[in-house]
Parts: C-alpha cells; sequence; structure tokens
C-alpha cells in the first residue's frame, strides 16, 4: 500500500471508531480503551497492542482526523515516562503477557508509570547502584533507595533496576523489574527541588516482593534494557515534530512580540542567534525522527538532548534579563508535588531555575558528549577501573 | 519534507566523490595559491560534460538533467569536501537559473553542453536583500563601470551584468572578452575572485527591468540555500579528517583523540554538523519545491551553517596542532573556503536581521 492509501485506510477506520464510540456520548476512559482495541493508540506497535504495526510518522494521520473530532486524549504530559519510557521498553523485553497486562492501561492513563533508576550513589554512573534484588522462589526481595523520581506518589507501577548479583562486575549483575508501587514496602518521601517544588520524590524500598513474572528481560540482562529505555528517554526529550517556534523560543519570542519596551540591540541580537539555534535543533529533531521512522533510537538521541538543554538554559536566562525588573519576582516557593512537569510552564523564574536540570536529568550533558565521542566518533573510551571488577569489591 | 537523502542523491554522490577523490588532489588545490595549476580547467569539463553537473538543474526538454536543487545540493556538499576549484555554483546554479528565467535557449544550450560558462557579475559578498551594481548602459547601448570581487568570472565565457535603470535593475549578456578582468589575490584561491572594469562593453538585455532585480534576487538566494550544502561539505571534511588524525595522533604515551577535552569539542562539533546538514537539507529541499517558507529556510541556513562552517575549519587547524598551521597540511584550504563563504552572499548578522523581518521579532 502507499503511503496515501495507508493514510485513506486510517482515516476509514478512525471513522469507523467515532460511529461505534461517539466521544460526545461516550465514557472518557470507554472511548480511549476502544481506540486501543482498534490498534489506533501508536500506530507503530504491532496489532493486539494498540497499533498496525505502520510506520511511526502515519499516528500523526489518526491524531489529526481525532482532533477533529474533538476525541479525548490519554494526556500524555501526564503519563510521559509510561510512553516514552516504559511502553517502548516492555515492548521490546516484555513476555506477551506482560504486553498484554500492562500496555493498554498504561496507554489509556488508568495505571501511571514513574522510574526507579537513579541513587544517591549511582546518578552517571548507573550501573553502580545498589538496590539489591534477592531472589526467593518465585519472588524477588528488593531492598534499596532511589531518588529524581517523578510521579511516584501517583505511580501505579514503576520501572525498576537493581542488582541480583553483587558477584558480578557492575554492568552484568543487575536485572530489570517491573514494581508495584502499592506493596506495603514502597516509601515515597517528595524530594524538594531549587524551584520550591517537589516534582521528584525520595523512594524507599524495603523487602519489596515482586514475583519473578514481572522481571522483564533475561536475569542479569538488567544494564542492556535499561539501555534500551534512556534512548528512548532522550529521544522523547530532545526529539519530536513539534512545531516552530514551540517550547522556550516560543515563550522568548512571545515575550519580545508583546513587549516592546523590552527590546534592545544587544538582546535583539541574542534573541536571533538563539532562534537561529533554536529552529535549527528543531530541523535536526525533525530529521533524526525521519531517519529513525522504523528503526530503534541511536546514541544520535544523545545529540537532540545535549542542544535542548543548553537552548532552554540559554533562552530561559534571556528571558529572566529581559523582562528586567519582573525578573526579580518569583511566583510562589511554596512547596508543592505537581502532576504535570512543564518546562516551559509557570513564570520565568521557574523556567530559568527548572531549565538547569535539564542539563543532569536522563544522562548529563557531560556524560551526553562521551557517548556521541565514543559511539558516534569510535574515539577511545574513557578509562574504566572499575568495569572488570566484581560490583562487592569496587571502593565506596 | 524529505530531509534524507534519496538513494538517487546518494547514487549522484557516489559518482562527484569518486571523480573528485581522482582528479582534485589536496595538493594540486594548495598549488592553485601560487598561482602554478589548471586544475580548474582539467576537472570542470569533466564535471560538466563527463557527469553533466553543467545542465544538472536544465529541464530534461531543454536538453539538461532535469534534476533539482536537493540533487544541486548534493553536488556542493562532495565539492565542498574537496575544496575543487570549479565553477559549478557560479555558472552551473546562479547564472543557469537567470539564463532559464529569461528563457534563453541558445545560452541555456550553451551553458548545457559546457561549451559556454557563465557568471554573474556581482560580488561574491552580495546577499540577496543587499546587491547593487555601479554598472551603467550608456546611450550608445554598451556597459560602463566596474564590479569587484566577482566568483566564477575567471571562468566565464560571458557575464550576466545587473544594470540599475530608473524603475529596477535589467540583466545584461556581456561576452566576457570585452571587459577587463583583473584576478583577485584572493582569501579562498579554489575560488578566486576577479574585479572587472566595463569600458563600452557591448551588452544585450536578457532580462528587462521588470523582471531583472527579482531575477538577480532569486538567483541569489538560490546561491545561498546551495553554499549551505558546501558549508556542510566544509565542514563534514574537517570533522571528519580531525577525528582519524586524533584517533592515530599520540601525545603523553595516549591517543589524543582519547583525552575528555578533546572528545567533550568533538561531541560538540558532530552535533553542530548535523544540525547544520539539517538546515541546509531544509534549504535545498524548500528551493526545489518552491515551498513558501522557503525565504526563511534560506536565511536560516546561511545564519547557520557559514558559522558552523567556520568552527569545523578552525577546530580543524587547532585540533591538528602544528602539522594543522603548515601549507603542507591541507587543513588550511578548508578555513579559506570556510571563512570567504561566511562572507559570501552576506555574513550572518545580515541573514539574522533578514529572519526578523520574516518571523516577526523585530529589532
Amino acid at each position: 500500500m502507499s503511503d496515501d492509501e495507508v493514510a485513506d485506510d486510517l482515516r476509514r477506520r478512525v471513522a469507523e471508531l467515532l460511529k461505534q464510540h461517539d466521544p460526545a456520548t461516550t465514557d472518557r476512559l470507554e472511548f480511549l480503551r476502544a481506540r486501543f482495541d482498534a490498534g489506533l493508540a501508536w500506530v507503530h506497535y504491532p496489532e493486539g497492542l494498540g497499533g498496525l504495526g505502520l510506520p511511526r510518522a502515519m499516528q500523526s494521520v489518526v491524531d489529526a482526523e481525532l482532533e477533529k473530532a474533538d476525541a479525548p486524549d490519554n494526556e500524555p504530559r501526564r503519563i510521559g515516562i509510561g510512553l516514552g519510557m516504559a511502553a517502548p521498553t516492555i515492548l521490546a523485553f516484555g513476555t506477551d503477557e506482560q504486553k498484554k497486562r500492562f500496555l493498554r492501561p498504561l496507554w489509556t492513563g488508568e495505571e501511571v508509570w514513574c522510574q526507579l533508576f537513579s541513587e544517591p550513589g549511582a546518578g552517571s554512573d548507573l550501573a553502580a547502584l545498589a538496590t539489591r534484588a534477592m531472589r526467593d522462589g518465585d519472588t524477588w526481595v528488593v531492598n534499596g533507595q532511589k531518588v529524581w523520581t517523578s510521579v511516584a506518589h501517583k505511580a501505579r507501577w514503576a520501572i525498576l533496576v537493581a542488582r541480583s548479583d553483587p558477584d558480578q562486575p557492575k554492568h552484568a549483575g543487575l536485572t530489570y523489574f517491573v514494581c508495584d508501587m502499592t506493596d506495603p514496602g514502597v516509601d515515597v518521601w517528595p524530594l524538594r527541588q531549587i524551584t520550591g517544588e517537589a516534582e521528584f520524590n525520595e523512594v524507599f524500598l524495603t523487602d519489596v516482593r515482586i514475583p519473578d513474572e514481572n522481571r522483564l528481560g533475561a536475569v542479569g540482562d538488567g544494564w542492556r534494557v535499561a539501555m534500551g529505555t534512556l534512548m528512548n528517554e532522550r529521544v522523547a526529550i530532545g526529539g519530536g515534530s513539534a512545531p516552530r517556534e514551540s517550547g522556550m523560543i516560543g515563550v522568548v519570542a512571545d515575550t519580545w512580540r508583546k513587549r516592546p519596551e523590552v527590546r534592545t540591540p544587544g538582546t535583539h541580537d541574542r534573541l536571533m542567534r538563539l532562534w537561529v539555534e533554536a529552529e535549527v535543533a528543531r530541523l535536526t529533531g525533525k530529521r533524526l525522527q525521519q531517519k529513525l521512522a522504523s528503526g530503534e533510537p541511536g546514541p544520535e538521541g544523545s545529540a537532540m538532548k545535549l542542544t535542548f538543554a543548553r537552548l532552554a538554559q540559554e533562552l530561559s536566562g534571556l528571558e529572566l534579563e529581559l523582562i528586567g525588573e519582573d525578573g526579580l519576582r518569583y511566583s510562589d516557593w511554596t512547596m508543592t508535588r505537581p502532576e504535570i512537569v512543564e518546562f516551559t510552564g509557570r513564570d520565568a523564574g521557574y523556567r530559568y531555575l527548572r531549565a538547569k536540570g535539564n542539563s543532569i536529568e536522563g544522562g548529563t550533558s557531560e556524560v551526553l558528549r562521551n557517548i556521541i565521542a565514543e559511539r558516534v566518533l569510535g574515539l577511545p573510551p574513557e578509562r574504566r577501573d572499575d568495569k572488570d571488577v566484581p560490583w562487592k569489591d569496587l571502593p565506596r | 519534507m524529505n530531509l534524507l537523502y534519496t538513494d538517487v542523491e546518494d547514487s549522484l554522490r557516489d559518482s562527484v566523490r569518486s571523480l573528485l577523490a581522482d582528479r582534485c588532489p589536496a595538493e594540486r588545490v594548495i598549488a592553485a595559491y601560487d598561482g602554478n595549476d589548471n586544475l580548474g580547467r582539467e576537472l570542470w569539463p569533466r564535471l560538466a560534460n563527463d557527469l553533466g553537473l553543467a545542465g544538472l538543474l536544465v529541464p530534461e526538454d531543454m536538453g539538461g538533467q532535469g534534476a533539482s536543487a536537493r540533487e544541486a545540493a548534493v553536488v556542493l556538499e562532495e565539492l565542498g569536501r574537496f575544496a575543487a576549484p570549479v565553477p559549478f555554483l557560479s555558472s552551473a546554479v546562479i547564472a543557469t537559473s537567470i539564463a532559464m528565467r529569461a528563457q534563453h535557449v541558445e545560452l541555456v544550450r550553451q551553458l548545457v553542453q559546457g561549451t559556454t560558462t557563465a557568471a554573474l557579475a556581482v560580488p561574491f559578498s552580495a546577499g540577496p536583500a543587499t546587491f547593487g551594481s555601479d554598472v551603467l548602459r550608456t546611450e550608445e547601448d554598451v556597459l560602463r563601470g566596474s564590479v569587484s570581487s566577482v566568483a566564477g568570472a575567471l571562468d566565464a565565457d560571458v557575464l550576466l551584468v545587473p544594470v540599475p535603470t530608473e524603475v529596477g535593475f535589467e540583466v545584461h549578456l556581456v561576452d566576457a572578452s570585452a571587459v577587463t578582468m583583473t584576478p583577485v589575490v584572493s582569501l579562498d584561491m579554489s575560488r578566486q575572485l576577479a574585479d572587472i572594469d566595463f569600458m563600452d562593453a557591448p551588452c544585450e538585455v536578457l532580462i528587462d527591468a521588470t523582471d531583472g532585480a527579482a531575477a538577480v534576487r532569486d538567483a541569489l538566494e538560490l546561491g545561498a540555500a546551495l553554499l549551505a550544502s558546501e558549508q556542510v561539505g566544509v565542514a563534514e571534511w574537517c570533522l571528519e579528517s580531525t577525528v582519524a588524525y586524533l584517533k592515530e595522533r599520540r601525545q603523553f604515551g595516549r591517543i589524543v583523540g582519547g583525552f575528555q577535552a578533546i572528545k567533550h569539542r568533538l561531541a560538540d562539533l558532530w552535533v553542530e554538523v548535523e544540525s547544520a546538514r539539517a538546515a541546509a537539507r531544509y534549504a535545498a529541499a524548500t528551493a526545489a519545491e518552491g515551498d513558501p517558507d522557503r525565504q526563511v529556510a534560506v536565511a536560516l541556513a546561511q545564519a547557520y551553517c557559514s558559522g558552523a562552517a567556520v568552527h569545523a575549519a578552525e577546530e580543524c587547524v587547532q585540533l591538528h596542532g602544528g602539522i594543522g598551521m603548515t601549507w603542507e597540511h591541507p587543513a588550511h584550504l578548508y578555513l579559506k573556503r570556510a571563512k570567504a563563504d561566511q562572507i559570501a552572499f552576506g555574513a550572518a548578522e545580515g541573514h539574522r536581521a533578514t529572519l526578523a523581518g520574516l518571523v516577526d521579532l523585530p529589532a
């Protein structure tokens, strides 16, 4: 079938869905489940799992039709970790049962997901993590502490990496699990950040019992599974096919247009340089997306995230300077636990402070540069004295 | 809009690259700086005729290849990679686009056959928004005046000359043998410029004043759009050769490319080159399709790619260390090409000013 024929077929399927389940009269969740079952949730997923096995780019046809019909969506910003990280990992490494069990409520947003990766002692060096998973028959008993976990207090499930074999070198002894956040051993504490908010959490895991059927991938294969997740995360943060002036550049450009009194030749020059960079970054993301249309994310996603973080920081900094006296004020330092993280939300001061996290979360910019240098350019790897030593013997 | 390379484009790239790899060695480009090599004169007929690049953008019914700006962009990437001293951009892109617009069938035919090479007589630094001309048509129907720093003029058999009138510009066709052409000692001798004096040069109107200004502007816009791809080619060569060198070079008992300070610079440069590629592909694609966004795309590509190529060339010299500073190593060819290209068709600040107008971000 040609692209046009595929698009026509998709429009027919959407029309059928809308006929059977009129969004105006159907319960929101019921509609989303029906959409999933019709293969129109994410068309690049396989049939039976919310998709039709089509190229990723064809999703825009479905989205456009559903938007026209004013159909409810799955509030993707509320379930970003599920959609961007958990789902592709489950799809790539999960068993048929796991895919059937988890993907539908994940996509509809009935079940929110969070990520239990980073630890106080394992940030950039994720593979050094110390959370232990000990096998006990058909279950695993997990103990440890995780940090930087967004929406943990709302989450039903978590993707978790834990150490299953401390006698192995650090990368080899890890196993990947789906962790039930309602387990009595899971304790979630807000972790306040420089913005005043507690967008993230600390999660303490005490004798949490995970059935072996909730393991993703083989025992000891956790590192490979986690890398798949992180590649997807970097593409999710930096990639995409947003329109011109999306994100931070749009916010600053709006301010520029609405407030002629803030304009100076110096700031105009900075604004235009950043506008150029932001638009080129958008095109680069679009190009990357075309490249990945059918394949897996490669290390190139790291480049997008690197650029995204730098521009978000420079632009949000420019915005504060631009608005002068107003830049001296901050909306609210009260501790809250937001459900949706929006980098371009709230006020200019918040945006400036929140953007500082962009070059840390999901791989620091320094680590991303190493990844590009080593995996794209083939330059010699960093010294890794800890690579072949059993994890239990590493200095700590 | 497809920002990748098609199979057709890749195969065109392969043939251009293999010809240049055979016939455009860096030492002969370097020799051009000492004025004792005919590389360009040997190379251009091969590219123009054997590969049909002279007529690449000309429709098939006029004898050309009927290709689009996308394919021309790929050719320019390769010419950039070799700093090749040929008048593809000046003649086969800019001048040919004007000849086609003028519907001068005979001139187009000669250009396609490679029997004639043409150049637009404006300074290489003139951009679509800024070009002008001091060349005037006298009562005797001859041209008087001068134009400086013209690219491709030394290779040209005919010149296309914008001449101001009361209502705009005419474009005149002038035989190159009828003018005084003074070669310029150019920063980039792989694209040597010339000063041209018109002393009562006989002329023929190619495009009249109703369309002349627009014709020149559009041609320069196309040139600027595709120059971005040459800049990508330059940047790509600089990055690749630097990475290759630093994988071999040892100091302090280590491969230099293993130092993190170096790795991070190269990673950033790779990101910049790939970003430039996206911008250049977008400019080429919008030019090929006559997309309404093409003015934004051209200004964007020039505002970004010109700096990216210079940065890549400067990093190339620096990271090669001492050898990068020598006459013998080709790094300087790319530094000179990149720096000259940055000024060509208007510097980045001008393109940013154009953009500011186009996207409603007034100063």
